[in-house]
């Protein structure tokens, strides 16, 4: 029999690494199975490769560090999973390999593994990967048999591939149109459903919301961070002079705040702290969108805040009763 | 000053290639390691441009060292680095202009090299010609290829190529199409880190293997603290590294959260 010795509060909890890992898995299928039946079987090639390499390299860097072996806790899966959301469908297939490279291996594992990493191994590897590939990483595509719904200005003549032709996302015909809606653009309905260019995991947001309304039932995830990131957005694209609604459900704004910015290890564990995360991730991303020569600024926006994480837990650490405020040092 | 034993030669000249390699262990002299090595000819350029004054500087301060007084020791230094760096730069003026072009302004920041600047001062003014001479040699040498491998892995990663000639399948539009971010700086800052995480590494290995106490020179290197070091290099934009300590208890606390049970 083994004592425990550890110090309180004592809390029993049947939540496990695992289990909340596959949780997320979990969540995430909705969206895929919707972007595999909006962007066909590269979608489903291009998750599979990031998926599987991202578990390889778990286990070789394991392997090769000496360390016990991780891949059964589906944190690889997870990461590989988000990376893959991030990709563009017609990506060249070892684009995705060194991401998960990137993520798992350098983000992650030279950082002491799980729970050790600074910042989202995922959003660093796409970011890495958009800095690295900037054409191959914004070219958009949709299934040629889709394409009818998705707005006539969002596709523009046929693209290499058999069925797939190439599409602009939203937020480019925004930044394109100089911030005002057009009746060309894809209606808000198509948008929500998915009908649009984009990356593999951001375009379905009504099947991203099924796996958020699993992760906030499973309450696997808090909505401080990502009501908070999201709302800021509204508020600010709407005092920008540009329409809110629009820029909420375009480009990874979802897929980004409610299952990048809820990352356990990354974000601060307060509960002012997460709402502090979430406004300056929302603030970020709006400059970016109105201001900035890109057109989406989600994922430097959560990977700026996750670098002033350990800052904003310092400021927010709560005081235990009788216990005296953080010193100054 | 008590009389120290004399190294043998040999150690002097090893311990600027690994153990003492100033830029993967005393992290000395950043800026023109994360600013040319953006392909090999240019990290082997400034590289062997750096040795030459670091030799020659060596060489005059060891022997003026009994003349030079104590009190304005760093600025004699920085004259006689100076005067050295104006010769680098006139013979690369002439003969290397394409190389003289690349490097730019990275030529006359030698002079502020704390690299230079360090092995002056704990080296060159407290010991004799041969052995000054053979540390420069050693710490030119480890600092060329610490550059070296630092441009080999940017200009393959990042351009596709090695010494300008581009390798098959690694051009755009090959199997593999080169990473564009690590010709930009923050490939600088990948390249670096990795490299110095393997070279501490292979150091705690040699470390394990031999079991015998730290070099007595490390711990004269080491009086250069990070500020120091900083202050000496005046060339680039990171500012004072003396902020950046190690995680407080507190942040690594929470970071362990993932492994809670």
């Amino acid at each position: 029999m083994i004592l425990q010795v550890s110090s309180s509060p004592h809390i029993r909890d049947r939540s496990s690494t695992p289990r909340l890992m596959l949780d997320v898995v979990i969540a995430l299928i909705p969206a895929l199975i919707a972007s595999i039946y909006m962007f066909g079987y590269r979608a489903a090639l291009v998750t599979a490769v990031t998926v599987g390499s991202a578990v390889l390299f778990e286990y070789i860097s394991r392997k090769v560090m000496k360390r016990y072996n991780s891949i059964s806790d589906y944190s690889a899966v997870v990461t590989g999973l988000l990376l893959a959301f991030n990709l563009s469908p017609t990506i060249p297939l070892y684009i995705p390999v060194i991401g998960s490279f990137i993520a798992i291996v350098i983000v992650k594992q030279m950082f002491g593994g799980i729970g050790q990493n600074f910042v989202n191994p995922a959003l660093a590897a796409r970011v890495i990967l958009t800095l690295s590939y900037p054409s191959a990483m914004t070219r958009w595509a949709i299934l040629a048999s889709r394409a009818k719904d998705a707005g006539a200005a969002a596709v523009n003549g046929a693209a290499g591939g058999a069925d797939l032709i190439s599409a602009a996302t939203p937020l480019y015909l925004l930044q394109d149109s100089g911030g005002q809606v057009t009746s060309d653009m894809p209606t808000y309905l198509h948008m929500f459903i998915g009908f649009k260019g984009g990356c593999l995991g951001e375009v379905p947001i009504l099947a991203l919301l099924i796996g958020i309304v699993y992760l906030v039932i499973r309450k696997t995830i808090a909505l401080w961070t990502p009501l908070a990131f999201v709302g800021t957005v509204g508020l600010l694209t709407f005092l920008g002079g540009q329409d809110p609604l629009y820029h909420m459900l375009s480009g990874g704004l979802v897929l980004g705040a409610f299952f990048m910015a809820t990352d356990y290890v990354t974000v601060p564990l307060t509960r002012s702290g997460r709402v502090i995360f979430g406004i300056g991730c929302g603030l970020i991303t709006s400059l970016i969108r109105l201001f900035g020569g890109m057109t989406e600024g989600v994922s430097f926006a959560i990977l700026f805040m996750n670098l002033l994480t350990p800052h904003i837990e310092r400021l927010t650490t709560p005081v235990p009763f009788g216990g005296r405020a953080h010193e100054k040092q | 000053m008590a009389k120290k034993k004399q190294q043998p030669l040999l150690t002097i000249f090893g311990k600027g290639l690994l153990r003492e390699n100033p830029v993967l262990r005393l992290v000395l002299g950043m800026c023109p390691t994360l600013a040319v090595t953006t392909s090999v000819e240019n990290g082997l350029g400034m590289g062997l441009a750096a040795s030459f004054v670091l030799i020659s500087s060596n060489l005059i301060i060891s022997l003026l060292r009994n003349a030079i007084p104590a009190k304005v020791r760093i600025p004699a230094f920085i004259t006689i680095i100076a005067g050295m760096v104006t010769l680098v730069q006139m013979l690369m003026q002439a003969f290397l202009p394409a190389l003289n072009e690349s490097l730019g302004i990275f030529i006359p920041l030698i002079t502020v090299n704390c690299i230079i600047l360090a092995r002056a001062e704990m080296f060159a003014s407290k010991n004799a010609v041969l052995p000054s001479v053979i540390d420069g040699l050693g710490m030119g040498l480890g600092y060329t290829a610490a550059l070296v491998l630092m441009g080999t892995i940017r200009e393959i990663m990042g351009n596709g190529s090695f010494f300008n000639l581009s390798l098959p399948g690694l051009q755009a539009g090959g199997y593999i199409e080169p990473m564009l971010v690590m010709i930009l700086p923050p490939g600088g800052f990948f390249a670096l880190g990795i490299l110095v995480a393997f070279a501490q590494k292979l150091n705690a290995y040699l470390d394990k293997r031999e079991r015998q106490p730290a070099d007595q020179d490390l711990n004269c290197a080491g009086a250069i603290n990070d500020q120091t070091a900083c202050l000496l290099c005046g060339g680039c934009s990171l500012g004072q590294r003396g902020e950046q300590g190690p995680v407080d208890p507190e942040t690594a606390e929470f970071n362990k959260r993932g492994n809670r049970s």
